[in-house]
């Protein structure tokens, strides 16, 4: 339902969106992870036909984003981040509002009014203006308001952002029950949320999907990305040496070195059997094993992997250089 | 159409929710009908010229004041971005938003008609002149409406939509000034003369409602009010 191919958008000389494609369709539920800044809602904006983009198309339920912009506004719901609401008016005088502009027929106003207040529970809150309403419950009359049309496809900023932990799980919950027929596009900078409520994750970072799957594959993905704890008695010098030289190790790290026993943190490729190569490795040198444990990963580490990449080039490259000292030594 | 009917209840509605009409019309009221009493019996003339030479200047504080808001806040609190991704299209909500102020400025000149009332009960006015007069003062009003409108959708700050609102209305009218016009090159003259906003207004003041005053004005409104739709736009402008 939605088809994004190649997507740029920049502000400037910053780059907030690079060739961004993927596409999604109904009974998903998409979620858009990333950190702070990574792209998510201009993404969102381009989409939602708020701002354009620089290059690339997108279509949603077949119209163009650009072309057929008004039919496009016409399928989605679209919750801002932070729930943008006009303050001075009252619950039921904008939901009013918002169906006139929706364009629903008169006679399914009243109908489809009661049904998000429903869905959101806003009861309790009908009789006020939106300028009293707690951030829990702004955020649900912004939910509602995306919902009102019943759109076939509903895009919420940060959704869950500013609720207590009671409201996060009712949202979540509600977003899992619209996401059986419907689809929906959410952005969220929790790890957790994603697990929970999605069937399917983009990650994106610096205006690039780094990453693309059920939360399932890329966790599984991961493991291919094994951490190996290791701790050696040996030569320094030659232990170091040697781990600079295996193939599978990517990455390493010292993490002390007490009473001659060495202990690392190692990265190895994936695919690679990376506790009993090192096992090898260490009983052909001689040296002793005095610990070694392979850690499972979790969508934190592809998360923390891919959104830190630079940080983790750099990483490597000071390892091999401290390495680099320690063979001076 | 029922786009631009929903947005002009909803903004018109808005100003009757926050204390903004209520300061507007008092204070507009207060306002005129003391510049206007304070020489009405003195002058021992039953008719209305004072109360409408002044409404140039006052329009000038009062109309931007109006408008201010109207894009600037949508700006600031985020709701234009709910607003303009429904389906409904940006010319669409410049008017809507337009004819709620114009609706505003209609009421406030309508309860200002104790004024032509109270003169009708102690003399005996030119009533032709005075319904011209109406008329003029709600071009104008409009034209001041449309150009408050442009200067809120540039920024989300609505004291410098404000200030800009009154400075571009300033520069609009004083350029039709005697003042300015007397010291203008002679090529200028006419090119000022005819695009100062005061100066169409005394000429339907005198009676006659002439139909370039009125093309004037509407091409004003049409104008800042295209300008005010391409300003909301240009958020899409690749």
């Amino acid at each position: 339902m939605i088809e994004v191919k190649e997507l740029t958008k920049s502000y400037g000389p910053t780059v907030a969106v690079n060739s961004v494609s993927f596409d999604a369709h109904a009974g998903e539920v998409l979620g858009f992870l990333g950190p702070n800044g990574a792209g998510k809602t201009t993404t969102m904006r381009i989409l939602t036909c708020y701002l354009s983009a620089d290059a690339g198309n997108a279509t949603v339920a077949g119209y163009d984003v650009f072309e057929e912009s008004i039919e496009v506004r016409k399928q989605i719901g679209y919750l801002p981040e932070s729930a943008p609401l006009y303050t001075d008016m009252g619950v039921l005088e904008y939901l009013n509002f918002m169906t006139q502009v929706r364009q629903l027929p008169k006679s399914q106003r009243k109908e489809r009014i009661r049904s998000v207040i429903d869905t959101c529970g806003l009861e309790g809150v009908i009789q006020k203006d939106i300028g009293e309403l707690s951030k829990g419950y702004r955020q649900r009359l912004g939910l509602a308001q995306s919902l009102i049309h019943d759109p076939p496809i509903l895009i919420l900023d940060e959704p869950t952002s500013g609720l207590d932990p009671n409201q996060i799980i009712e949202i979540r919950n509600l977003i899992r029950d619209i996401g059986q027929e419907k689809l929906v596009l959410f952005s969220t900078h929790i790890l957790s949320e994603v697990s929970a409520t999605c069937s399917r994750v983009l990650i994106i970072n610096n205006g690039e999907i780094v990453a693309n799957g059920t939360p399932e594959e890329l966790a599984s993905q991961a493991k291919g990305e094994e951490i190996v704890h290791i701790a050696i008695r040996g030569p320094q010098e030659a232990v170091e040496a040697q781990l600079n030289e295996l193939d599978f190790v990517s990455q390493w790290t010292a993490i002390e070195t007490s009473n001659g026993i060495l202990a690392y943190q190692i990265s190895a490729t994936q695919e690679s059997n990376a506790a009993e190569e090192l096992f090898h490795v260490v009983v052909q040198n001689g040296w002793s094993l005095t610990e070694l444990r392979q850690e499972s990963a979790d969508l934190e580490d592809v998360f923390l992997n891919l959104t830190d990449k630079e940080q983790t080039q750099v990483q490597k490259q000071q390892s091999a250089e401290q390495a680099d000292d320690n063979d001076d030594a | 159409m029922t786009n631009i009917a929903a947005i002009f209840k909803k903004e018109f509605r808005s100003y009757f929710n926050s204390p903004i009409a209520y300061i507007f019309i008092t204070f507009f009221l207060g306002l005129s009908s003391w510049l206007f009493f304070r020489g009405f019996f003195f002058g021992n003339q039953a008719e209305m010229r004072l109360f409408f030479v002044y409404m140039p200047w006052i329009f000038l504080f009062f109309v931007p004041a109006v408008t201010m808001k109207l894009w600037a806040e949508e700006k600031k609190i985020g709701t234009i971005e709910i607003l303009m991704t429904l389906p409904i299209r940006d010319y669409e909500v410049v008017l809507g938003k337009f004819f709620a102020s114009f609706a505003l400025l209609i009421v406030t000149v309508l309860l200002s008609l104790v004024i032509p009332f109270s003169v009708m009960y102690v003399g005996d006015p030119d009533g032709g002149i005075i319904i011209t007069g109406y008329i003029g003062l709600l071009l104008m009003g409009a034209a001041y409406l449309a150009i408050g409108l442009c200067a809120s959708t540039l920024t989300e700050n609505q004291i410098i939509a404000f200030i800009l609102g009154i400075f571009t209305c300033f520069v609009l009218l004083i350029i039709g000034e005697d003042i300015v016009l007397f010291n203008a090159h002679d090529w200028l003259f006419p090119i000022f003369s005819y695009l100062g906003l005061g100066a169409h207004y005394s000429s339907i003041l005198r009676g006659v409602l002439d139909s370039r005053d009125i093309i004037y004005y509407l091409s004003v409104i049409g104008f800042f009010l295209y300008l005010s739709t391409l300003a909301v736009e240009s958020r899409k402008w690749r």
